[in-house]
């Protein structure tokens, strides 16, 4: 069973169309890296796995459930996401960002709480210290890294992922890369992940899903889509590697 | 000089009655300012909640906020007669512009991104109000509370024409008799509880930012 499926979706804002007849079958474990020009769609894809936006036609079904028929705040609980400028809560410390998700379930007593902070920190790289400081004491990379931490502290199976490394330098952005690989490696997770850099959709994804005006321009691995580009805009997409 | 001079005998040779009026003082504004502090706050997430209702509820607000005090003293009179009561309805009605907007200001305010990572992880609608929203409006809704403390304790001054208690008696005493000692005592009372109030809560509001790394 797919983890994510769309089944001809279409979404429209008012007259214009995002998305349209639009579909996709992510495996348990695979990495999709969708890329395209801003607007083409690609943050409606993601938005849609956890229902912050619904389709106007067709269905998106989450492990084989529409996500339209299911409780919805029970199945963002279970599904990382990670957005663009990280959104971390500026008036809770890392700790408290963290076990954010947990706690809206009170799944964490406090004395837990501490180690699996602990635990997760380490996870993403970061040192123990960081728990009780607060986000504006943080730099960008340091940020994002807490924003994956508090991701996958609720112990999702599937990663949304935003232009999650869009405001951070090349340095930084590389390791953050790297570690993301290694983790979806050894939590098995299934990542949706949204760019504009195409060297970072290479990196990232088992697959690129290229988009077009709402459309899928090409949907390969990166290798096939290096050496077949499907069209011109495809092409020119990859030239530049 | 003497005209200090003379006050401070005031205050002397009077201590107990004006230790009365500003007691009288500080419970008719501390009773507006407790419930226009409360149903201010409350109308402000609710209008935040349901945009719809904003614009309405603000003008009607505004609309309240721009009645010249001693007038909307006067209007009551017909309904709650003379006396305390008139006095907390009208300080309320006044308390309750700052409150309302700022709670409204505060909260639609928020980043939204904030608030979609809170939605997008599953909070509840009353999760985000209680855990994102409301900490996130605190200091926005701490300053209307201020200027709100402090303009309800001074336009508490006029209450006295309507005949409550409190430090605007000895102000209108001090009118009709052609004392301006008496005047001025009361007046500076008033002046001095204000900001004593207003240094209260700003010391409440920089310990909660700094708890929070908030500058």
């Amino acid at each position: 069973m797919a983890a994510i499926e769309f089944r001809g979706v279409t979404k429209r804002y008012g007259e214009s169309v995002v998305l349209r007849d639009f579909s996709l079958s992510v495996e348990p474990g695979e990495r999709i890296a969708m890329i395209g020009r801003s607007g083409c769609g690609k943050t409606t894809v993601l938005k849609m796995v956890n229902a912050l936006l619904s389709p106007d036609e067709g269905q998106v079904l989450v492990n084989g459930e529409n996500v339209l028929q299911t409780n919805q705040i029970l199945l963002r609980r279970q599904i990382g996401y990670v957005i663009q400028n990280v959104g971390l809560f500026p008036h809770l410390n890392i700790e408290k960002n963290i076990a954010y998700v947990p706690s809206l379930s009170r799944a964490w007593p406090k004395p837990q709480r501490q180690q699996e902070v602990a635990r997760l920190l380490a996870l993403v790289g970061l040192e123990g210290n960081m728990a009780k400081r607060y986000p504006s004491e943080l730099s960008g990379g340091q940020k994002q890294r807490v924003g994956i931490a508090r991701a996958l502290a609720a112990q999702p199976k599937i990663l949304l992922m935003d232009e999650p490394f869009g405001a951070v330098d090349e340095i930084t952005r590389r390791s953050l890369q790297e570690e993301l690989l290694r983790l979806s490696g050894e939590l098995s997770l299934t990542v949706l992940f949204v760019t504009h850099d195409i060297r970072e959709a290479m990196k990232i994804g088992s697959r690129v899903l290229v988009m077009d005006a709402g459309e899928i321009s090409q949907l390969a691995s990166p290798e096939e889509i290096l050496q077949s580009p499907a069209n011109a805009f495809v092409r020119e997409l990859v030239c530049g590697i | 000089m003497e005209f200090i001079g003379s006050i401070f005998t005031l205050y002397w040779e009077r201590a107990d009655w004006f230790l009365g009026l500003l007691g009288t003082h500080m419970l008719l504004s501390g009773i507006a300012i407790g419930i226009a502090g409360v149903a201010g706050l409350g109308i402000g997430v609710l209008i935040s909640e349901f945009r719809k209702a904003a614009p309405v509820v603000i003008g009607i607000c505004n609309v309240c906020y721009t009645i010249p005090s001693i007038s909307l003293f006067g209007l009551l009179i017909p309904f709650l007669g003379i006396g305390n009561p008139t006095a907390v309805t009208a300080l309320t009605i006044y308390a309750m512009m700052p409150m309302v907007r700022n709670t409204y200001t505060g909260i639609t305010g928020i980043d939204r991104d904030i608030l979609e990572a809170a939605r997008g992880m599953g909070s509840t609608r009353w999760q985000i109000l209680w855990r994102v929203k409301l900490p996130l409006a605190v200091s926005v809704i701490l300053t209307g509370l201020r200027s709100m403390v402090v303009m309800t304790i001074a336009v508490g001054g006029i209450a006295s024409f309507v005949g409550a208690g409190g430090l605007g008696v000895a102000i209108y005493r001090g009118i009709t008799m052609y004392d301006p000692a008496m005047t001025f005592a009361g007046s500076l009372l008033i002046a001095a509880f204000a900001l004593l109030a207003d240094l209260l809560l700003g010391f409440a509001e920089k310990i909660y930012k700094k708890k929070r790394r908030m500058f």
